[in-house]
């Protein structure tokens, strides 16, 4: 069968389960949307395409599927670039598709040429450039292989516009992708499984964390089953979270930078950790010359590079995480650690105390407030896609979430402006699931233009803003290290419901209290977007915390009441 | 100093990618040469990089990590035979000649260019020798000097070699990859 490279192209995403594709034409591209237009392929126009790239990315995150995106060449193209290193950061698997100047012309700046692999090349997993429209089948299957293998992450393939123009034959078995050979490397010897299994089953005072490796590799079950063989307490990282659930009394809850104190603590005092796919950000260690130092470590994880590269472990299990658990905890002795849990939760002590949920109502309205009322009226069922600042670490500490690929969020990158486009991924992969997006001031301003694709393309959204006047993290920085000198964070906004409105989304301004939890059941039971601004305290700050560079005992803990001075933890 | 071995796809930008990587993981890279293998579709790449044990592991795995990069293997630890081949040019007149011909026997080099005001010396050998040599040639005075970088083997029955292709492996396609 002869067809144009664009035919070819949306044969295979067909042809590879692909349904949707976000993105925005142009030029170099215009052959593919022609094919586009006849194929069964439902491209859903951005407004800019990093909201493309984000909506895929949040596509791939929902629905553990690979997201698609595509842009024309040039400024299309550079377009995409934040959301491919948003999705490279945090492993997200995502094909983009870039359009590219006729290969005659290559490299003479024609208009809109730019060199995108070059440019993209240490923001993705692979890039390639296609300019035979024979090569695009092949490419293509290819591109989703490595997107989806291993650890994932962004794979780009720009192709020229002779290539989408010209006919090739087009046979779907001839085109089987074909990568180079790799050396197949053993991934641990006997006797360092061995290790692992005696420090397991010696430990006095073990700890698991629980990265989103767990989440990727569909080890959900397998992790239980470890965790349950063991009867170890887990602490979360942020990408973690979701992948054993919240309500689970070994569920300790979120480590790091703004972890709970006893999570931080126990993290400290253990004897062993067990890091099961995730990388030791230094959002999760601090200082890392005083981390765990009473502990034994051993990294379960598929990526050889992580090994070592932030913390020195004692055991390295490199592979997959679920061929790593199954294997692994039928070896696993059952031990009493009710006294270690014990201590850990009397370290808890006051914390529940000076908790905002245990404070009375003040007529404040605080953002954790909002948060755990969403919770409570979503029961804990919702995806919620967050932004980034201190919306999404209230998020982290007051949703709690049970289950996987509930929480969507941009950790590694921390990109402001992921919330909306990749809430908008997370529906169109989930079209049956309520799908909350809870975005600061300042982040929906930087993507606000989506909502106009939620009005073409009928998505039905939630939208909470997190109201609170400030670029909110960085004024908390600046309130705790920079003795209040709030340069640049205040930061003026339009009216968002009237904007919603404009745009023809329903929308309500919430400002008290008792307005949140019937504002929450309002748009809950609409059957379309509805938009919540809710104004918060302005000075509210996230605590704990720990601040950058000290160790993770060393927490500004939750003052006794909101809006009074911090005292440092002691 | 430490020393890896690359076996990698022959084909355009893949050096790129794997400079990209040293300066993105901020190595730097003290030589990297790269040739052709018997196997025509695979080049081999020696590459010295300034880093301790632990940044060499972590250069190691990040370049196994490319598609592109077929096996990355840190051979500092081991029994390693090293080259560097120099072109040295340098100022000879009728007087310093039989002098300056007398260190090249010395240090096995060869004149392979012979001109009225300058000799080309060909020396290939250790780091070390070939720097020996430079030193003692500077006092006539080097006009030019061309080096290929090191190249590395291991030695005896340690082999290293391109791993073959597979029939089964790398192509195992994503099924719905879209699933809901």
């Amino acid at each position: 069968m002869k067809l144009t490279g664009a035919e070819i192209l949306c044969e295979v995403l067909t042809r590879l389960g692909v349904r949707e594709i976000f993105g925005y034409p142009g030029g170099a591209i215009l052959p593919v949307y022609d094919a586009l237009g006849k194929s069964k392929l439902h491209h859903i126009l951005v407004r800019h395409e990093q909201g493309a790239t984000h909506m895929a990315d949040g596509y791939a995150r929902a629905s553990g599927g690979i997201g698609v995106a595509m842009a024309t060449s040039g400024p299309g193209a550079t377009n995409m670039v934040t959301g491919i290193a948003t999705a490279m950061l945090d492993s997200s698997p995502v094909v983009c598709i870039t359009g590219q100047v006729s290969s005659k012309v290559l490299g003479s700046d024609a208009f809109q040429e730019i060199d995108i692999t070059g440019i993209t090349m240490p923001i993705t997993k692979h890039n390639v450039v296609v300019t035979r429209a024979e090569d695009v089948a092949r490419t293509v299957r290819e591109a989703f292989v490595i997107a989806k293998s291993g650890r994932p992450g962004p794979v780009l393939v720009d192709i020229t516009k002779d290539a989408q123009q010209a006919s090739a034959e087009f046979d779907w078995d001839a085109c089987r992708p074909k990568l180079p050979p790799k050396r197949v490397r053993k991934n641990h010897d006997q006797a360092e499984f061995d290790r692992a299994v005696e420090l397991l089953n010696t430990a006095k005072r073990p700890l698991v964390l629980a990265g989103h490796g767990i989440t990727v590799s569909g080890a959900i079950g397998a992790f239980e089953q470890f965790i349950r063989a063991g009867n170890y307490p887990v602490a979360m990282t942020l990408l973690g979270i979701g992948c054993f659930p919240a309500k689970d009394p070994l569920n300790l809850g979120m480590m790091g930078m703004h972890g709970e104190a006893w999570v931080n603590h126990a993290i400290q005092e253990a004897d062993l950790l067990i890091a099961v796919g995730m990388r030791f950000d230094d959002r999760v260690t601090g200082d890392l010359r005083t981390y765990a130092r009473n502990a034994r470590k051993i990294h379960i994880e598929i990526d050889r590079a992580e090994i070592n590269k932030n913390v020195k472990v004692d055991v390295a299990l490199v592979g997959d995480a679920r061929e790593v658990l199954e294997h692994l905890t039928p070896h696993i002795e059952t031990r009493d650690h009710s006294a270690w849990i014990g201590h850990i939760n009397e370290i808890k002590g006051d914390s529940a105390v000076r908790d905002i949920q245990s404070l009375p109502d003040t007529g404040h309205l605080y953002a954790a407030h909002v948060i755990n009322d969403l919770w409570k009226e979503t029961h804990g069922e919702a995806i919620v896609v967050t932004d980034v600042g201190q919306h999404q670490m209230w998020e982290a500490q007051y949703y709690h979430h049970n289950r996987p690929r509930t929480l969507i969020t941009s950790g590694g990158l921390g990109t402001m402006g992921f919330a909306l486009p990749a809430g908008i991924g997370a529906k169109f992969a989930k079209p049956d699931s309520e799908v909350w997006v809870v975005v600061g001031d300042g982040g929906f301003q930087m993507t606000m233009s989506e909502l106009a694709t939620i009005v073409q393309e009928k998505v039905n959204l939630k939208i909470a803003i997190i109201n609170n006047g400030y670029l909110g993290m960085v004024r908390q920085w600046q309130e705790f290290f920079y003795d209040k000198r709030y340069v640049a964070t205040p930061l003026v906004a339009p009216d968002f419901a009237a904007l919603a409105n404009a745009f023809g989304i329903r929308a309500e301004r919430i400002t008290t209290r008792a307005e949140v939890a019937p504002g929450i059941r309002t748009a809950r039971e609409a059957a379309e977007t509805v938009l919540l601004d809710f104004r918060v305290e302005q000075e509210d700050s996230v605590y704990p915390m720990v601040p950058a560079g000290a160790s993770l005992n060393d927490m500004i803990r939750r003052p006794h009441s909101p809006l009074v001075e911090t005292a440092s933890d002691v | 100093m430490q020393t890896l071995v690359a076996y990698v796809e022959n084909k355009p930008g893949v050096l790129n990618r794997v400079s990209s990587l040293a300066r993105r993981l901020a190595i730097n890279i003290d030589s990297l040469t790269v040739g052709p293998t018997e196997n025509e579709e695979i080049a081999r790449m020696t590459i010295v990089a300034h880093t301790d044990e632990r940044g060499a592991h972590r250069l190691e795995a990040s370049l196994e990590k490319l598609v592109d990069v077929l096996l990355a293997e840190n051979i500092s630890s081991r029994a390693v035979l090293e080259r560097d081949l120099a072109l040295i040019k340098v100022a000879a007149d009728q007087q310093n000649r039989p002098h300056l011909m007398e260190l090249i026997k010395v240090f096995r080099a060869r004149v392979v260019d012979v001109a009225p005001e300058s000799l080309i010396i060909e020396v290939s050998g250790t780091v070390d020798k070939i720097d020996g040599l430079l030193e003692v040639l500077r006092p006539f005075g080097v006009l030019e000097m061309a080096r290929t970088g090191r190249i590395a083997m291991t030695r005896g029955g340690d082999l290293l070699q391109p791993p073959l292709p597979d029939a089964e492996s790398s192509t195992f396609e994503p099924a719905g990859s879209n699933a809901k």
